[in-house]
């Protein structure tokens, strides 16, 4: 194979600065990116790696420096901007338009000559997926497709539009293990037609797999580029964090184990009456981390959330066991309040952080009485309290906060989830259940939730922990449950766990007996369908 | 492919970039809106110029002695800015709770016409003292229910507030003109001002009251958002109700104590108008407040402290101009409607140089002499 150094330049960035107000995002960059690469962009959250991408996708407009493309200088201005020099960017959230199919999706704003032809549309998104390898199906609606496809469609329509640089931003976040490894076998073979791809990411392992070279970035600043086959993952961290860090979870073993909470034939539906969860079963212990593990939208928030007094079920019992009198609690269909007011102490920090367990546009101190701001008969409001408590959070956990009264929403992610963890375990829970809490969170301070979690489970609090990097549930948890399609698909040990075997489980139940089983139920829907109906249908 | 990448390399540097101001100093902030009336000033005075052919200092001194041209005058202002803080106020609890109250004009309204229904068939029968402290609990909770339903049907059935509220006018409206049409089957359909159940004059007017509830309601207003659980609870229920039903707030009902809360301070302003000032009732009581008080609400982005000044601006330029169309002997109400036109474009349109900054580009020279 040819020497990368040797491979002709296709995009160089020279001394590009960017700042937001008083914070520079972006100081000074300057490095190149080269034909037939797959360049990896790592840094820890708040390194910039997103604002530069997007000076080359022409979302921001740099303050000062200059862009060179193919060895040309290059204004990019607008996104349309880009696409004229062959850049295209594949944002962490999609953009596309749920009602529309796939090939709508791809063609929608490409200017081109002559009338607008979908039959056209769709044979070329057909030669596109061809000679890549992927799977699409150009006339399947965007509301229809898994997360995977809906990439696979914004990739897509990069490609349909003649771009020969691609950036990714966090595309695996949303994927599971095969899932991911589809995507970096397309995004191989694009590498081998010569395309340029970059990838925004922050998961060492993924770096190590797929990329070429490592360009990091550090508090906006450019550390350095590294041939893949020359670094490794302690090296790659100290370049992301500047220093040497430990990327070790201890797990000790469980102590004083007991039951705590008890979940027995769970159901529920959503809205749509789409099955979301679907005879779950299992029992949290106390001093014991319990993993879930699943795709994302397996019925994992509902379960979390059932059980927070959160989410209508169908059928099913939920009991807790009280730690001092060891009386049996119900909490099925119970409202927060009212488990509260049993004197469950349930903590959840919820996935969805600024939408639901924190209030954005509210300062820290309010955000910490969101719990308990009820407390005692007065009508007014007792901020002392909270205050010291967000005083406390800010310290301990070493949150990075302009001050006490600052927005959250203003606060970088992991700072957030600081802030939200911290209220949670703040009230001394017996339960603590935490949905993906480390999501979007940089090495540092997802080691620091991590460390959180586990000192939890050592004061004898029976945590329930979602995620989805399964190496990390594996070093965490000391029970894994998989859940597939709304079911329970297995309980492990998280000592003797493999990655492969809770990867098939997680897919397994999907693809094999859910599908068949949605299969049987539409074709009995069909039979049941009466026959005016039915003809009517056709 | 090639053409193209020739054709873009001509496009140079934007002229200048919009910037997001992380923040902004006070002074800075004020030296701009300053900046903005200064502005609409000399918009204003040009745009006389041209259509009215007067010079501008014609323009500004007769607005100015709008209010200011005698004792009477200022008094007008403060009891019209009074009015229309205490309508501002009232709406502001169910806006920061995002439920968007278009109904406050038949709120006010129907508070206005239960006064004035207890004037009718009480008064004389009963004295004052009495008949007074009826209407004031009568005025409060019919606007507490005006508001009351839509929020019960949002609440259980999460109909669209903004329509609900917006036709509740129209009903309370006609209910007026059908109960005036009763009472008054002939003549010119008006009723005429009631000599029962007025509100006590301070200082030999009707002016002073108004200003003196609207203080008060103003503190109580602040504090209630600002200090109280409840205040706390529609600031949640407002920025997210997952985040409130996550924390065990009942958000029905909060949605519907604050909707009473904001209908009963919209009953008030009726009874304030009904019995403090016009001692009647009339589809046109109300003259568009109702709407006027969404517009001060927003401009105070909430904040009953700046709604003082926001409703003392808007009078003094509706009262302004009024006194500017009378002193050229203009009937109708176009150029006054333009000039409040112009100052809202600016006062707002500045609110956009607050929030961002622009960066112009660097002189091509400097480049060139690197």
């Amino acid at each position: 194979m040819e020497k990368i150094e040797n491979k002709p330049i296709a995009i160089q960035l020279k001394g590009i600065t960017k700042t937001f107000g008083n914070v520079s995002a972006n100081k000074d960059v300057t490095m190149d990116v080269r034909r037939g690469e797959i360049l990896a962009v790592l840094g820890e959250n708040g390194s910039g790696k997103t604002t530069l991408m997007n000076m080359i996708a022409g979302i921001y407009y740099p303050d000062e420096g200059q862009i060179f493309v193919n060895g040309e200088e290059a204004v990019i201005r607008s996104p349309q901007d880009a696409f004229r020099h062959g850049i295209g960017m594949i944002h962490q959230h999609f953009k596309l338009v749920d009602v529309f199919t796939a090939a709508q999706n791809i063609v929608l704003g490409v200017r081109e000559k002559g009338r607008y032809k979908l039959k056209d549309a769709n044979e070329r998104v057909f030669e596109i997926a061809e000679k890549y390898g992927f799977h699409i199906d150009p006339e399947k609606k965007v509301y229809e497709m898994s997360v995977s496809e809906k990439q696979t469609v914004e990739i897509v329509k990069v490609l349909y539009r003649g771009a020969d640089i691609l950036i990714l931003d966090e595309p695996t976040a949303v994927l599971t293990p095969q899932e991911t490894e589809k995507l970096f076998d397309v995004l191989r073979r694009m590498r081998d037609d010569g395309k340029s791809i970059i990838i925004i990411t922050h998961k060492l392992n993924e770096v190590l797999e797929i990329s070429d070279r490592v360009a990091v970035l550090r508090k906006g600043e450019y550390v350095g580029t590294v041939e893949t086959a020359e670094t490794n993952e302690l090296a790659l961290t100290e370049m992301m964090v500047g220093k040497k860090v430990s990327l070790n979870i201890e797990r000790t073993e469980p102590e004083n184990s007991c039951d705590r909470l008890f979940v027995a034939h769970l159901n529920c539906r959503d809205r749509e009456g789409v099955k979301k969860l679907d005879d779950v079963t299992f029992t949290a212990r106390a001093g014991e981390i319990l993993g879930i593990a699943g795709i994302a939208g397996s019925g994992q928030r509902e379960l979390l959330e059932a059980i927070a007094g959160l989410q209508h079920l169908e059928s099913g019992e939920i009991t807790y066991i009280d730690p001092e009198s060891g009386e049996e609690v119900n909490l099925r269909d119970k409202t927060p309040m009212q488990i509260r007011e049993l004197g469950v102490r349930l903590s959840f920090v919820p996935e969805d952080r600024l939408g639901m367990g924190l209030v954005g546009n509210m300062d820290i101190v309010d955000n910490m009485m969101l719990r308990s701001y009820g407390k005692g008969k007065s009508i007014f409001l007792d901020r002392k309290d909270p205050k010291k408590l967000a005083e406390n959070i800010i310290e301990s956990l070493e949150v990075v906060t302009p001050g006490l009264h600052t927005p959250v929403r203003r606060l970088s992610g992991g700072n957030v989830q600081k802030v939200l963890v911290g209220r949670e375990i703040a009230s001394t829970p017996t339960v603590l259940m935490a949905a993906y809490p480390v999501r979007g969170l940089d090495i540092n301070s997802s080691y620091t939730i991590y460390n959180l979690l586990t000192k939890q489970k050592e004061n004898g609090v029976a945590v329930i922990f979602v995620g989805e990097d399964l190496d990390v549930l594996i070093e965490l948890c000391d029970r894994i449950l998989v859940i597939g399609s709304g079911r329970v698909a297995g309980i492990l040990d998280g000592r003797t766990a493999k990655k492969e075997e809770i990867g098939l489980l997680m897919t397994g139940s999907r693809e094999n007996t859910g599908a068949a089983a949605e299969n049987e139920a539409e074709e009995n829907l069909e039979e049941n369908i009466p026959d005016g109906k039915g003809g009517a249908h056709e | 492919m090639n053409n193209e990448a020739v054709k873009v390399k001509s496009v140079r540097e934007p002229l200048f970039h919009v910037v997001k101001r992380t923040e902004i100093v006070w002074w800075k902030a004020w030296l701009i809106r300053a900046a903005a009336i200064v502005a609409a000033l000399v918009a204003t005075g040009l745009l006389s110029f041209i259509v009215l052919k007067k010079s501008p200092f014609f323009v500004y001194s007769s607005i100015f002695s709008g209010i200011f041209g005698s004792s009477r005058r200022i008094l007008m202002f403060l009891r019209s800015t009074a009015i229309l803080l205490l309508i501002s106020l009232a709406v502001t609890p169910a806006f920061k709770m995002r439920f968007w109250n278009t109904g406050a004009e038949g709120q006010v309204l129907v508070g206005a016409f239960a006064s004035v229904f207890c004037m009718y068939y009480l008064g004389g029968k009963v004295p004052d003292g009495i008949l007074i402290p009826i209407m004031f609990v009568v005025s409060l909770a019919a606007g507490a229910v005006w508001a009351g339903i839509p929020a019960v049907f949002r609440a259980k059935w999460k109909t669209n507030e903004t329509l609900f509220t917006l036709m509740m006018n129209y009903i309370a409206i006609q209910l007026v003109l059908y109960t005036i049409k009763i009472w008054r089957p002939t003549g010119t359909g008006k009723l005429e001002a009631l000599p029962y159940g007025n509100l006590p004059q301070i200082a030999g007017g009707d002016f002073w009251l108004s200003v003196i509830v609207a203080v008060i309601v103003t503190a109580l207003v602040y504090v209630y958002l600002k200090y109280s659980k409840q205040g706390y609870e529609i600031s949640v229920v407002g920025e997210s109700e997952n985040t409130a039903r996550y924390i065990g707030i009942d958000v029905k009902k909060v949605i519907i104590r604050t909707l009473l809360i904001s209908g009963a301070l919209c009953g008030l302003a009726g009874f304030m108008l009904a019995a403090g000032i016009d001692h009647t009732v009339s589809d046109e009581t109300v003259g568009g407040m109702g709407f006027t008080a969404i517009l001060v609400s927003w401009l105070a982005k909430f904040d009953p402290i700046a709604m003082v000044f926001v409703s003392a601006l808007v009078t003094f330029l509706q009262q302004g101009t009024g006194q500017l169309m009378t002193d050229c002997g203009i009937a109708n109400s176009f150029f006054s409607d333009i000039v409040i036109g112009i100052m809202f474009f600016f006062i707002i349109g500045c609110e956009f140089f607050i929030t961002y900054k622009l960066k112009f580009r660097k002189s091509d020279k400097k480049e060139k002499d690197k």
